[in-house]
C-alpha cells in the first residue's frame, strides 16, 4: 500500500516555478531518494508534504487521508516528521529537553500515560542514546546551542524519531558532516529501514542515497525527470545529461 | 603577559546542584536563601516602613514588578517583544472600575474578574497580531493603549477624559499592604516553576525556533494564546489593584509610562529570568520616587543611570548577582 502520495503538486513563488506538476509515491516500508540540482525544488517538495507551504495546486495524501494544506503540527500529529537542511535545535534548551517538545505534542500525549516524575526526560535520554549521544557523558545535559554541527544532525533526527513518526522525511540529513560522521549516521538510517520505517530522503550524497534508497525520484527545474530504481537512475541518459555527468565522472 | 578572567563554580554550588543539597543545613541555606531571603524583605519591608508615604511607594513598585513580570513572561515563552504593557493594565484597570460602579461588585472579586477579563479581552485584541514577529508585533502593541485611550477620549464612553470616580477602596489597609506582594511573589515563583516544567519548555521551545517546534507536532497558535493570556491576567490585575488603590481610572492607565517602565525594570534586573524585572522593577520605581525633589532632573539622573546599567551590567543586576553567587573569578596568565 502507499504511504505517500503527491498527485501533480505545483508550486510558484512569484515567477519562479518552484514545483510543477509533481507526481510520486512511496511505498510503505520503502526508502525514496529525491535528487536533483540546487534549486530544483527538493526543499519546496519536503515543504509542500509537511505543511510549511501550502502547494496552488495537487493533492498530497498520506495513508488514505488528504492532507493538502495542512498546518505543519497537523502533518506532524498525522505522522509524518522531517528533518531541517540547516540544523534547528532550539539553542537555549539542553540537548535532551529539546526531545520534550515533541514528546509533549498532541501525538505522543495521546499514546502515553503521564509525563511526571520526569517521565519524559527518561524517553528522552533514551532517544539521544539512540542516536549515538553518549548516556553517561555531560553531552546530553548541554545547551545545544554548545554542541558540534554531528551532534545537531543527530539532535534533528532524535527529534524526528520522537514523534514516532509513520513517515520520516529527511532533507539533506549528511550535508556539513565529515566522511566519518557520515560514516557513523548511516547505519543509524539502516536501522530505521530494517525496522521498516518509510522514509524519504533528499540528498546530495549520491553515493549514501543509492546504497539506502529503493526508488529514486529526480527533480529539474521543479519537474520530475525520471524515477526509478537507483540502477535504472545511474543508467538514465536524462539524467547523466542533467545531473549525474558531472558527479559520476569524478 | 596576557591575562584572561576565569570562572569557576564554588564548591558549595557544585555540591548543591542534586540529592546532595540535602545533606547538610549549610547547603540546604545556600539553596534557599536566594529564593526566600529577597520574598522576606519584600514582605518586612512595609511592616517596618516609617512612613505611609512609602507604604504607598512599595505597593506602587509592586504594581510595577507585575507588569514586568508579565512583560518578561510573554518574551520568554513566545519571543514577542511587546511594547504595550499599558493596553494589559489599562484594560484591567477599566474592567474593574466598571464592575465595582456600574454592577457594584465589590472590590475583592473585581481583582480577579479584571485580571481574568482583562487577560480575555487582551488576547482577543492581540491574536491577529500573534503570526507577526519582531519589530512588527511590538510596533502594533505599542498602538493598541494609544487607540482605546483616544477611542474613550473622542466616544467619551466610560468617564471619556474625566476618567471613573468613586470606586471602592480594599476593605482594609492591611490587605492593601499585603495583597499585591503575595500575588506578586506567588506568580513570580509560580512562573519560574512553569518555565521548567514540561509545558514551559515547550513555551521556551518556540521563542528559540518557531519552526522547529512546528515540525515537531506543536500548535505554536494555540500555546502564544495561552502565554499571552497569562502575561495579560498579571498585568490586568495590576491594572486593576491601581485603580482601587487610587480610586479612580483615567486615561493615564493608557500612558506610555505603562509601556516603557516594565521594559526598563527588565532590562536594569536581567530579560528572561522572571525574577530579574522584578528586582528591576524594586530598584528602579522607589528610585525615581527619591529622585522625586530633584524635580525634571531626575529624568536626567535616572536615564543616566539606566545608560550604565545596561552598559556595565548587560547581562542584568540579577544575572550578575547569580554569578557572583555561584562563581569565583580569578585571573590566570596564558
Amino acid at each position: 500500500m502507499d504511504c505517500l502520495v503527491l498527485n501533480r503538486v505545483s508550486k510558484r513563488f512569484g515567477g519562479v516555478s518552484a514545483l510543477d506538476d509533481v507526481s510520486f509515491s512511496v511505498a510503505e516500508h520503502q526508502v525514496l531518494g529525491i535528487i536533483g540540482l540546487n534549486g530544483s525544488g527538493k526543499t519546496t517538495v519536503v515543504n509542500a508534504i509537511t505543511g510549511f507551504i501550502e502547494p496552488d495546486s495537487g493533492e498530497i495524501w498520506f495513508k488514505g487521508t488528504e492532507i493538502t494544506g495542512f498546518a505543519p503540527h497537523r502533518v506532524a500529529a498525522a505522522g509524518i516528521a522531517r528533518t531541517f537542511q540547516t540544523v534547528r535545535p532550539f539553542h537555549n534548551l539542553p540537548a535532551f529537553k529539546n526531545l520534550i517538545v515533541p514528546l509533549y505534542s498532541p501525538r505522543i500525549r495521546k499514546r502515553t500515560e503521564s509525563g511526571r516524575w520526569g517521565d519524559r526526560d527518561a524517553v528522552a535520554l533514551d532517544l539521544l542514546e539512540e542516536v549515538g549521544f553518549e548516556r553517561d557523558s555531560h553531552v546530553p545535559y548541554k545547551p545545544a546551542s554548545t554542541l558540534p554541527h554531528g551532534y545537531l544532525r543527530r539532535l534533528e533526527l532524535a527529534r524526528c524519531l520522537a514523534l514516532r513518526p509513520d513517515l520520516l522525511i529527511t532533507d539533506e540529513l549528511f550535508s556539513g558532516l565529515s566522511a566519518a560522521e557520515v560514516g557513523s549516521m548511516l547505519p543509524l538510517i539502516e536501522k530505521l529501514q530494517a525496522r521498516g520505517m518509510t522514509i524519504v530522503m533528499v540528498e546530495h550524497r549520491l553515493r549514501e542515497l543509492f546504497r539506502l534508497a529503493h526508488r529514486v525520484v529526480v527533480l529539474d527545474r521543479g519537474r520530475k525527470i525520471a524515477e526509478g530504481s537507483p540502477r535504472e537512475i545511474v543508467e538514465s541518459s536524462t539524467v547523466k545529461e542533467t545531473y549525474l555527468g558531472a558527479e559520476l565522472s569524478q | 603577559m596576557a591575562r584572561r578572567l576565569e570562572r569557576i563554580d564554588r564548591p558549595i554550588k557544585v555540591l548543591t546542584d542534586d540529592i546532595y543539597a540535602l545533606s547538610s543545613t549549610a547547603n540546604m541555606l545556600y539553596v534557599a536563601a536566594p529564593r526566600i531571603l529577597p520574598a522576606l524583605i519584600v514582605m518586612a519591608v512595609p511592616a517596618l516602613s516609617p512612613s505611609v508615604y512609602f507604604e504607598r511607594v512599595w505597593i506602587i513598585t509592586a504594581i510595577y514588578a507585575l507588569l514586568a513580570l508579565s512583560w518578561d513572561f510573554v518574551a520568554l515563552s513566545t519571543g514577542l517583544v511587546s511594547l504595550g504593557q499599558a493596553l494589559f493594565f489599562g484594560v484591567g484597570a477599566y474592567l474593574a472600575a466598571i464592575l465595582n460602579l456600574q454592577l457594584g461588585i465589590p472590590s475583592l472579586w473585581t481583582l480577579p474578574l479584571a485580571g481574568l477579563g482583562g487577560a480575555a479581552i487582551c488576547t482577543v485584541l492581540l491574536a491577529p497580531c500573534l503570526p507577526l514577529r519582531g519589530i512588527y508585533f511590538a510596533m502594533t502593541t505599542l498602538v493598541y493603549p494609544l487607540l482605546l485611550a483616544r477611542t474613550i477620549e473622542a466616544t467619551a464612553i466610560v468617564g471619556g477624559t474625566d476618567g471613573l470616580v468613586g470606586v471602592e477602596p480594599f476593605p482594609s489597609l492591611w490587605l492593601e499592604k499585603y495583597l499585591v506582594l503575595v500575588v506578586l511573589l506567588a506568580s513570580t515563583y509560580a512562573l519560574r516553576r512553569l518555565m521548567t516544567s514540561d509545558f514551559g519548555i515547550v513555551l521556551r521551545s518556540i521563542s528559540d525556533n518557531d519552526q522547529a517546534a512546528k515540525a515537531a507536532g506543536i500548535n505554536i497558535t494555540w500555546y502564544k494564546l495561552i502565554a499571552l493570556w497569562i502575561g495579560s491576567a498579571l498585568g490586568s490585575f495590576a491594572g486593576a489593584y491601581f485603580t482601587h488603590l487610587y480610586m479612580f481610572v483615567g486615561l493615564s492607565a493608557f500612558s506610555l509610562d505603562l509601556s516603557i517602565l516594565p521594559i526598563a525594570c527588565a532590562v536594569v534586573g536581567g530579560i528572561g529570568t522572571l525574577a530579574g524585572p522584578v528586582v528591576g522593577a524594586f530598584i528602579l520605581v522607589p528610585l525615581t520616587e527619591m529622585l522625586r525633589d530633584a524635580g525634571t532632573l531626575r529624568i536626567v539622573a535616572y536615564s543616566l543611570l539606566l545608560v550604565a546599567l545596561v552598559l556595565l551590567r548587560p547581562e542584568g543586576v540579577l544575572s550578575y548577582l547569580k554569578r557572583k553567587y555561584e562563581q569565583v573569578e580569578r585571573w590566570v596568565e596564558v
